[in-house]
């Protein structure tokens, strides 16, 4: 019941933050300086035609009139169509949104694996040596930002030891079979490992520099978190009961240390999202961090406007998620 | 036979004093040895020796905890877990933090069963079923599937109580089982411990403050003081001639429970002095 309520609560409050972002970037990309249709028209073309194309998209009414317009399309599933590729924006959007999906998840599964091994690596072999290296190495991935490890990485094994594609989400002379957008998962449900490798062989490197902050963040905290927890008295107990210190990590401590973790993993997760756009653009990835770029440089206001509203509906969606799963696994919170 | 014997354990804190000095105590098969001393006396550490979980800055330094014949500080760390694991049992002090708060109470009992001692899932359950029942919890099966905040402190420690009775261990620790719980739940805790003692026939090292409790429960009794075992009495001989000036204070400043006003001395200022002047020297 008390699930139900804070639900609803939830929704309500995401109707309002989504409406709020939509006010916001709408009169925001409309005052800051440049003019999408300038930028269409060929040098030397007159006043008039400016005016014309000016009318055809609608820009010649006052601001608050064109989000009316706006607004009501939008209530009705259409963002409107995209100045520079002519296509509806909800289409293009959608077209690309599962290519970021997947980087991201991915990204975010690597975080997860690399910073859940650290922590308990790091807590097993707590107070040696190997906790002190663990600790030096998460602090110098925390102190570099996403896109320059994507920069070391393209460097490291793109160029000097080119093991890995640094370019791109799929090897372009490859026939592909799909019919979705969702490339890497249609290839592993079609069982074609070929294509599989391809696509992760592309995603591995902007993934993993997506990954690397995440996962010293993950691991740091959920170290924290063990360690604390390692002194509990349950722990304890299941010590005397027979259990190794391994196995008394895992199954004692693990599931209550990491509800703290997987709050800021939520959190930390739309962070990594919104560090797709430079990623995706450093390593000419067709996601839409890479599309938003390319809008914002040409002033594709509709397309800006659909591209940061898809993200908002995906950050606080995350938040959601995170939200529902915390009260999943938190008995105390599920019976209120 | 003792199934439990400590010989002049001594132990420390990590380039620190002393904390045990030369302690020595013995458990026979089915018996209860009560262990009582001040606050701070390291009544406690000596189960958690026995019981292999030490705090890392605390060091044995030389003697041996004899189990069942073997010396336990003598084997490698994985045979001592697994040896202690499954002839030894803990009943903790407190109730509220010993249950893991995210795991249901049924698999909290079966699960070591199953990991550890290699017994069916099944087995397991209805072993904990049966347990709950011998430590009068009424509808046991609902309980099994409930999560420890959902049960008061009483119900938790005889969760933990059955829990340690639940492989048969030939011994089990219980420190200050009843302390944290309210007056009112601690006799019954008390006298379900003595009554599972009897009918398992499980050895018991006690460690109370309370010489009413020792005088009801247990057999055997060692007085500690600053880490050192002052008194070694069967309890009967104790409460009748306690061999030692500070057991015999320590006697006199225990309220007689059936009027717990009478006779209450403080122990004497120069007793303790004595005291602290034997243990310095050793
Ligand atoms: N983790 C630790 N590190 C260092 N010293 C400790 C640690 N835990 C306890 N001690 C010290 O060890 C001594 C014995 O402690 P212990 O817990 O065995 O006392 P106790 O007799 O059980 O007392 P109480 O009746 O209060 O439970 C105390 O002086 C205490 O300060
Ligand atoms: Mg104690």
């Amino acid at each position: 019941m008390a699930l139900l309520q804070t639900l609803i609560l939830r929704v309500i409050t995401t109707a309002v933050t989504l409406l709020g972002v939509a006010v916001i970037v709408f009169f925001v990309i409309r005052v800051v300086p440049g003019n999408p249709i300038a930028m269409m028209l060929p040098p030397g073309a007159t006043a008039e035609d400016i005016a014309n194309l000016t009318a055809i998209y609608g820009l010649d009414k006052s601001i608050p009139q064109q989000f009316f317009i706006w607004g009501t399309g939008v209530l009705g599933g259409d963002f409107g169509t995209s100045i520079t590729l002519k296509q509806p924006v909800l289409e293009l959007v959608l077209g690309r949104l599962p290519a970021t999906l997947e980087l991201s998840v991915l990204a975010l599964v690597m975080a997860i694996v690399i910073g859940g091994a650290a922590a308990l690596t790091g807590t097993r072999l707590r107070e040696t040596r190997v906790e002190g290296g663990i600790d030096v190495a998460q602090g110098m991935a925390l102190s570099v930002p996403d896109f320059l490890w994507g920069l070391v990485l393209i460097l490291v094994f793109g160029v000097l030891v080119p093991v890995f594609q640094i370019s791109g989400r799929v090897t372009p002379s490859l026939q592909l079979p799909f019919v979705s957008d969702f490339y890497l998962v249609e290839s592993l449900l079609r069982l074609r490992f070929d294509l599989s490798l391809d696509l992760l062989s592309h995603m591995l490197l902007p993934a993993l520099a997506l990954a690397i902050p995440l996962a010293a963040i993950i691991g740091q905290l959920l170290k924290q978190s063990l360690k604390e927890t390692m002194h509990l008295d349950y722990v304890t107990l299941a010590r005397t009961q027979g259990y190794s210190e391994a196995k008394v990590i895992w199954s004692q401590a693990l599931p209550n240390a990491i509800l703290p973790t997987l709050t800021l993993v939520g959190v930390q997760f739309t962070f990594l999202i919104g560090g797709t756009v430079i990623i995706e653009r450093l390593f000419s990835y067709e996601g839409l961090g890479n599309m938003a770029i390319d809008a914002v440089i040409n002033r594709d206001l509709p397309l800006i406007q659909g591209i940061v509203i898809l993200f908002a509906v995906i950050f606080t969606g995350v938040n959601l998620l995170v939200d529902l799963t915390y009260a999943a696994l938190n008995p105390r919170l599920r019976h209120g | 036979m003792s199934f439990l014997s400590v010989r002049n354990l001594s132990a420390r804190v990590k380039g620190g004093g002393p904390l045990l000095r030369d302690v020595s105590l013995d458990v026979a098969v089915g018996e209860v040895r009560g262990l009582v001393g001040e606050s701070g006396a390291g009544k406690s550490m000596i189960g958690k020796a026995v019981l292999g979980i030490l705090p890392k800055a605390v060091e044995i330094t030389s003697g041996q905890i004899m189990l069942d014949g073997v010396d336990l500080l003598a084997l490698p760390p994985a045979q001592r877990r697994i040896k202690v694991g499954a002839t030894c049992a803990l009943i903790p002090q407190d109730p509220l933090t010993a249950l893991n708060p995210s795991r249901r109470i049924g698999v909290q009992i079966t699960d070591r069963l199953v990991d550890i001692l290699g017994w069916t899932r099944q087995r397991a359950e209805e072993r904990a079923l049966a347990l709950l029942g011998e430590v009068q919890i009424t509808e046991p099966t609902r309980v099994l599937r409930q999560y420890p905040h959902e049960l008061s402190g009483g119900m938790r420690q005889r969760i933990l109580i059955a829990s340690a009775f639940a492989a048969e261990p030939k011994l089990i620790v219980a420190d200050e089982p009843t302390t944290a719980l309210d007056v009112t739940v601690q006799k019954q805790i008390l006298k379900l411990i003595a009554a599972l003692q009897v009918r398992h026939g499980t050895a018991l090292l006690f460690v109370t403050h309370d010489l009413g409790v020792v005088s009801k429960v247990c057999q055997k009794l060692s007085v500690l003081y600053a880490g050192k075992v002052v008194e070694d009495s069967a309890v009967a001989d104790f409460f009748r001639a306690p061999k030692h000036p500070y057991s015999a204070a320590l006697l006199a400043a225990t309220p007689k429970y059936t009027d717990p006003l009478a006779g209450l001395q403080p122990v004497p200022e120069a007793v303790i002095a004595a005291v602290r002047a034997e243990v310095a020297h050793g």
